[in-house]
């Protein structure tokens, strides 16, 4: 039998498109416009999950995304599985496989629930107090059972299948809410002609007004038709954009907002093929105008939790926008008027409804409820209900006036549906969001929003104006203002609305069951009693944000959107004071649950930094060579042959570069173009070393210190001229220094006329290093006189190679004769092109960075981040001659501290192995005596350690303390697997140290 | 104090609950007391605990502007690590990881010590190196931490994604098998519980204003709840404590900045270990309730508002899902914040002020979680003897004049 409860006309169903879908296992019909929630209660089926902790059966409670109980998994397969997806959310399409969650084996009989039958020994924080012995156990035995028994749905097991986009958009007003007041505003705003964005989770605009049904005359008859006429206008209007199915996420600092819109989830999967799953829309609005409606309040009665039991508001909206008739023995427990809309709407479709007011007299809607049949039952409340798998009987009792039981006790009343009323909540989340504060509303006994920080403003019910026409007249006030427009006065609405009476807050209703299982729910998700909170209080506990930590109330996925007030106001009632003075909570980000793979957008795989390649990329790729990670940069790392690894590979590779030569591509050095009258002086101050007076043509090599006097970064800097300089970087340095040039002379030093340009992507850095590298370059030199003694080391020269205009360096890493050929890096793969194949009779070797480590570890050259780390001085690392005498620079100060004067500081050496064989691992510690107890005392580490071809074995450098003076001693390397490697300590140049082989 | 056990749970099911003692009192400020914490988070209770169990000095005040435990102890991530380079972080650390083991039974309340494993993911050959020197300088400091090879990772933590196509494929990682996590506010509650029962007034709502000193010595507080006199104030502030140094009359040198976390829908286990990686900033573990527990970066502005920037958050997500790419369809349930101390060389500072009597604990940066006992103990310790205990005797304001860093920043840029 399909669709038992649907009703036979009325709500925004397509009765003519059934579709099918699936609840665990089972196969089931619905209409197109229906969510998964209502298309289950429109089969009857209000069973749909288990709760947290006490494993309870449950159903749905409301119909829109604050729903704390109905949380699902939609399996789709392939990839596409959601865990704890609010059933009430999720729109129907055909095939549709959704199952319930934290349940085994089964929803009906769940082993779970011995949970329930245990309770009284679960109270609130019942882990604090036991699980404690013995010490191990906790981890071993008790917290994979907790693990296992907590968590609601499944995690996926594979990777998404669906993509995600971002969009960045201003407007001058955001609208968020398409009930009458965002409505309202939205067309305000856009008549004035401002850029306009409205957003609403709903697939369609009216907020409150769909659920209305819009017949009775005690609603206006146009209140739809308004929504269908707005909506209409709004899409004439090109400077309006509306977003549906969008819900405001995040309202953040300085208005800038975030919404996520479900493009195709109401989609079988692949029927947008062209379309992302979903798209996060970041926000930069002038004016915010808020229309979040209200939510709903539960009330907290003994037995509130059995599936059947809802919001009043959803019982009417199933029935008025979904045609579902959610029982047909109903219950309405109330305590303010607006769930006799319900009652008579219910009533009039059918079913037998019984109203339960807390209150002696209700408003005008009394008498309507009783012509359409609604037996009303005055004074009265729920203090228990029953029914296994859905509510089947309610007990009644009468009360004072003081809200005392009085007369028969719990006289039962058969019912499959209770629809429960407690008042409303503004939504005030964004407000909150947005930081502004909340005031208590002693007569809707709410929060409503007080003074905003930020340019928004609250409109309708989030606003605590509970009515159709105010909704309507703030809104189209606020839109109007939002917009710059003048405040003209208020249209005139006709809504009529039939008088109100006050609501009577009855925070926790008064029950005869008072035994130990008679279970009154404020958190439904997280399974927080009214009794819970009481514990809470017992133990002393007065600050609510230790309540919530202690019982976990409000801490669902749901945030607390239903539980939250109730809780703080059972907590003051207990406590004999006010609501705001046991506090608020805070609101944070997102507003419902955000998924991840949303947030991150396109940001991931090979998107998720940028890969950065130099000119020569390719080339290096075509050859076969293997890349590492430097920064964001892919480097080539070296260039194995066939059958080489990499310890043969770069074997060969240094070798080469040694007995004729090899070409390195330097591109990704960083570069930053210095220039300005005081560029000179500027140098001076950021290196350790003199820059007054370094001619044009000539580089000087310079070492960074931070103003801690540590070892920052080094680098060649070129006088191109008076006034200008190129300065180079280590590779991932690079934004660092510039950012520190930019920091010290926009903070500290804005007198000086500098100018840095970071130029690092403009050059193509080819190094052609060897004993042979003269004759390789010079053929394709034209305009430089490539003589030794005419173009010297540490000098460089323009003119062109290979036809193009060129920088040469005459500098070297190597200890080689070295080149470093700059050329835009547009030619960078001609130029490789023509230097690699004027060096193929010379038996030229592209290398790559670790031949480049090797080499230059030989000869003793420090690589800033391997062998320094941040704790090191020039000092350290044998560089006293860099640190200029007279003169300040970064770092002087830091330098004169007494510790970094110390002679026992930890200062650069070389390292021999015993066994010439052993390669330590680079970050080894270093001891003096191994065969101390743990803790060793440890005097050193390796910092860079190789096999070298040239020199015949293994080396590595090394910061030991005192290292200057330890020069021939022996020392020890315990290593990984127990062993100690005997090292003996040497001078860290370890290849022509007088520097023939440079100058030649 | 009312013991907590199974059975004291079962007797009072009997009694409908209503008979537990209140887990510490709500007293009135007395006008004096021997020593005054400022700032009851973690460090600043355990401290008073401290102070009263080791030292006998009871006569003792926390002071709190908010509710306790309401600063970065309640919202940290609660990674647990020792795996320091240093030695003096070691010692530190490592004193603090010993006293985890055995706390929940030192409290008698459960701090949920899950020593699941904290492994540290290396991206590249420069974490390779970094890692190892860690590995190395551990071991022989008697701290346990082992290498282990992209394919080891995945072993250990299955939902981990070691495709070497991906943009910064994983090429190892270190492994600290006894770290893990804790619960934060039962870290908190324990210690508050704890001092409570030994005569210590934990005084929330009492935002300390002002810092009387009298001839370069303290003599007592100005709070909101009045004047409070004192023989030893211990600040113990985190992300606040600069302002209340120069309420005393000197700079710190500690930068203020947000930290944030986010945790996902509760699942059922899916994850079995901590995850760290500082390439790309992401820090994952999955919480008793099924959470995944996520840290982000620091933002690069120093800031006192509790909320950092959205891209950061988003970042870190990216992050995660780069290695948990089966994660992507999870949704964020909560994100926030937290100010952070964070001193020049990133480790904290624990000792004496330049005012007499007047002593700090702070600089404990997106870190300080793990040390919670061991901090709390020595400077107890600190406070009581007027001066350090041998594991934070290097940990002095003085080093930043004298250069004397333990810069575990320089060492790795490693944070939590
Ligand atoms: C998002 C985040 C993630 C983190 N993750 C980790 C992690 O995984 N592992 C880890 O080890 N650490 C982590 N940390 C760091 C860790 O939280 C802190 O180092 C640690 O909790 C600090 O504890 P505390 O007791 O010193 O400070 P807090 O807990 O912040 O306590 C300081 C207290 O001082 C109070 N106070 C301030 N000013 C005054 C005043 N004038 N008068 C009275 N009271 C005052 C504050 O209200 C606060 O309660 C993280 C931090 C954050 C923010």
């Amino acid at each position: 039998m399909s669709q038992s409860c649907r009703t036979p006309e009325g709500g925004r169903v397509d009765r003519a498109k059934p579709i099918r879908f699936t609840f665990d296992g089972k196969s089931y019909q619905g209409c197109v416009g229906d969510t998964l929630a209502s298309a289950l209660l429109a089969n009857g089926v209000h069973l749909v999950g288990r709760s947290f902790k006490y494993h309870r059966p449950r159903g749905i409670v409301a119909a829109g995304s604050e729903e704390p109980n109905a949380l699902v998994q939609v399996e789709m397969g392939g990839g596409r599985s959601d865990p704890n997806t609010r059933a009430t959310v999720v729109e129907l399409f055909d095939g549709l496989n959704a199952e319930s969650q934290n349940r085994n084996p089964s929803l009906e009989r769940d082993v779970g629930a011995v949970n329930d039958a245990l309770s009284p020994l679960f109270p609130a924080g019942f882990y604090y107090k036991t699980f404690k012995w013995p010490a191990s156990a906790w981890h071993k035995v008790y917290e994979p059972r907790i693990r296992e028994a907590a968590g609601l749905g499944k995690a996926p097991t594979e990777g998404d299948p669906d993509r995600y986009l971002h969009r960045h958009v201003h407007c001058e007003v955001l609208v968020v809410g398409a009930g009458p007041a965002g409505l309202a505003a939205a067309l305000a705003a856009g008549r004035s002609g401002a850029r306009v964005i409205l957003v609403d989770e709903n697939p369609e605009l009216g907020g409150s007004l769909l659920m209305e049904s819009g017949t009775l005359g005690r609603v206006e008859p146009g209140n739809l038709a308004f929504a269908r006429r707005a909506a209409a206008d709004l899409a004439a209007m090109p400077e309006v954009r509306v977003l549906t199915r969008t819900t405001l996420t995040g309202y953040y600092d300085y208005n800038y907002l975030t919404a996520l819109e479900r493009v195709t989830d109401h989609l079988p999967p692949g029927s947008g093929p062209d379309l992302p799953r979903q798209r996060l829309w970041r926000i930069r609005a002038r004016r915010v105008v808020i229309a979040t409606g209200a939510i709903e309040r539960p009330l907290v009665f003994v037995g509130n939790d059995r599936p059947g039991v809802m919001l009043a508001s959803a019982g009417r909206a199933y029935l008025n926008r979904w045609g579902v008739l959610p029982g047909r023995d109903v219950l309405v427990f109330t305590n303010n008027d607006s769930a006799y809309a319900a009652a008579i709407d219910l009533a009039r479709a059918g079913a037998k409804v019984t109203l339960a007011d807390v209150r002696p007299h209700a408003g005008a809607l009394a008498s309507e409820a009783e012509a359409a049949g609604v037996a009303l039952r005055p004074r009265t409340v729920v203090v228990d209900t029953d029914g296994r798998l859905r509510v089947q009987r309610a007990y009644l009792s009468e009360i004072d006036g003081e809200g005392r039981i009085v007369g028969a006790l719990g006289q039962p009343l058969p019912c499959d549906c209770l629809l429960m009323s407690g008042g409303w909540n503004p939504n005030v989340s964004l407000h909150s969001q947005a930081r502004g504060l909340l005031v208590f509303d002693d007569s809707l006994a709410a929060f409503v929003p007080g003074e905003a920080p930020q340019p928004n403003v609250s409109v309708g019910a989030c606003n605590g104006d509970l009515s159709f026409k105010g909704a309507l007249e703030g809104g189209a006030e606020a839109g109007r203002l939002a917009a710059g427009a003048e405040a003209k006065p208020g249209e005139a609405f006709g809504a009529n609305e039939p008088e109100a009476a006050p609501l009577l807050p009855l925070w926790l209703v008064p029950s005869d069951r008072e035994g130990l299982r008679a279970k009154a729910f404020v958190d439904f998700q997280n399974d927080v009693t009214a009794k819970d909170l009481g514990v809470a209080l017992t133990e002393g506990l007065r600050s609510i944000e230790h309540i919530k930590r202690f019982t976990t109330t409000g801490m669902g996925t749901d945030q607390g959107k239903t539980s939250n007030v109730n809780a703080l106001a059972i907590v003051a009632a207990k406590l004999n004071t006010s609501v705001p003075a046991v506090g608020t909570t805070t609101f944070r980000q997102p507003y419902v649950p955000a998924t991840f793979g949303a947030m991150v957008g396109h940001s991931k795989g090979p998107l998720f930094d940028v890969v950065r390649k130099t000119p020569i990329h390719d080339w290096a790729e075509a050859e076969g060579a293997v890349f590492e990670d430097v920064g964001t940069w892919k480097r080539a790392w070296y260039f194995p042959k066939a059958g080489e690894d990499m310890h043969a590979a770069v074997r060969r590779e240094c070798k080469a570069v040694r007995e004729t030569c090899g070409l390195f591509d330097a591109s990704t050095l960083g570069k930053i173009d210095v220039q300005g009258p005081d560029a000179r002086a500027f140098l001076n101050r950021i290196y350790t070393n003199a820059w007054m007076k370094l001619p044009v043509g000539q580089c000087r090599y310079g070492l960074m210190l931070r103003d801690d006097g540590m070892v920052m970064d080094d680098g060649v800097t070129a006088c191109l001229k008076d006034d200008r300089f190129h300065m180079t970087t280590t590779t991932g340095g690079a934004p660092r220094v510039l950012a520190w040039l930019e920091e010290w002379l926009q903070t500290e030093w804005p007198d000086l006329k500098v100018y840095c340009t970071s130029v690092t992507e403009e050059w193509a850095t080819m190094a052609l290093n060897g004993p042979n590298a003269r004759e390789v370059l010079a053929p394709l030199v034209e305009g430089i006189d490539m003589d030794a003694d005419a173009f010297p080391h540490m000098h460089w020269r323009s003119g062109k190679v290979a036809g193009v205009p060129a920088r040469i360096f005459r500098i070297s890493f190597t200890g080689e004769t070295g080149f470093e050929v700059n050329v835009p890096a547009g030619y960078g793969r001609h130029v490789w092109g023509a230097i690699w194949a004027s060096g193929q009779k010379h038996g030229i070797v592209a290398y790559g960075t670790e031949t480049m480590h090797v080499l230059r570890a030989e000869k003793g050259y420090v690589i800033v981040g391997q062998d320094t780390d941040g704790t090191v001085t020039p000092h350290d690392l044998g560089m006293s001659w860099i640190v200029k005498k007279q003169g300040d620079f970064v770092g002087r100060r830091g330098l004169e501290r007494p510790d970094l004067k110390r002679d026992d500081r930890k200062q650069l050496v070389g390292l021999l192995t015993e066994d010439p064989d052993l390669v330590l691992d680079e970050g080894a510690q270093i001891v003096a005596d191994p065969s101390e107890p743990v803790p060793m005392t440890m005097i050193g580490h390796v910092t860079s350690s190789y096999d070298s071809p040239d020199l015949g074995r293994s080396f590595a450098l090394a910061l030991v303390a005192g290292g200057k003076t330890r020069k021939g001693q022996t020392l020890h390397v315990p290593q990984l697997d127990g062993s100690v490697a005997a090292v003996s300590v040497v001078d860290p140049v370890f290849l022509d140290p007088e520097g023939k082989r440079l100058h030649g | 104090m009312q013991r907590y056990s199974i059975f004291s749970i079962a007797r009072n099911a009997l009694t409908n609950h209503k008979n537990w003692h209140t887990a510490w009192r709500s007293p009135e400020p007395k006008p004096a007391y021997d020593v005054v914490v400022v700032g009851a988070g973690g460090h600043g209770l355990g401290t008073a605990y401290y102070l009263a169990k080791e030292h006998g000095i009871t006569n003792v005040a926390v002071l709190e502007k908010g509710w306790l435990g309401g600063g970065n102890t309640g919202r940290n991530t609660t990674i647990i690590r020792s795996n320091y380079l240093y030695d003096e972080s070691a010692k530190l650390y490592d004193h603090s990881v010993k006293l985890w083991e055995g706390l929940t039974g030192e409290l008698n309340y459960n701090v949920m010590f899950s020593p699941r494993g904290v492994m540290m993911l290396a991206h590249n050959v420069h974490d390779v190196q970094v890692f190892k020197r860690h590995v190395y300088a551990n071991r022989l400091n008697g701290v346990d931490n082992e290498w282990l090879t992209a394919e080891q990772a995945k072993a250990f933590c299955p939902p981990l994604s070691i495709d070497p196509g991906a943009r910064y494929p994983v090429v190892g990682a270190a492994l600290q098998r006894r770290g893990g996590t804790a619960r934060h506010d039962a870290v908190a509650w324990g210690y508050a519980r704890g001092a409570d029962a030994r005569g210590v007034d934990v005084i929330q709502n009492c935002e300390v204003t002002g810092i009387d000193v009298e001839g370069g010595r303290v003599t007592g507080v100005q709070t909101t709840r009045g004047a409070i006199r004192a023989k030893k104030v211990a600040i113990v502030a985190a992300g606040h404590t600069s302002v209340l140094c120069t309420m005393a009359g000197f700079r710190m040198p500690l930068e203020s900045v947000p930290l944030q976390a986010l945790v996902s829908e509760p699942m059922k286990p899916v994850f079995p270990c901590v995850v760290m990686s500082n390439a790309v900033h992401a820090y994952l573990s999955q919480s008793d309730k099924g959470e995944l527990v996520i840290g982000a970066g620091t933002d690069q502005y120093v800031s006192y508002s509790q909320r950092g920037g959205v891209q950061i958050l988003e970042h870190t997500l990216e992050a995660i899902l780069e290695l948990f790419p089966i994660f992507s369809r999870c949704r964020m349930l909560r994100q926030w914040g937290g100010i952070v101390d964070v001193t020049p060389d990133r480790s904290p500072i624990i000792g004496r002020t330049p005012v007499e009597n007047l002593f700090v604990n702070c600089g404990w940066g997106t870190g300080g979680f793990k040390a919670t006992p061991g901090s709390a103990h020595v400077f107890a310790h600190t406070v009581a003897k007027g001066e350090p205990h041998p594991i934070n005797a290097p940990y002095t304001l003085d080093r930043f004049k004298t250069g004397r860093l333990i810069d575990e920043a320089a060492a790795a840029a490693v944070a939590h």
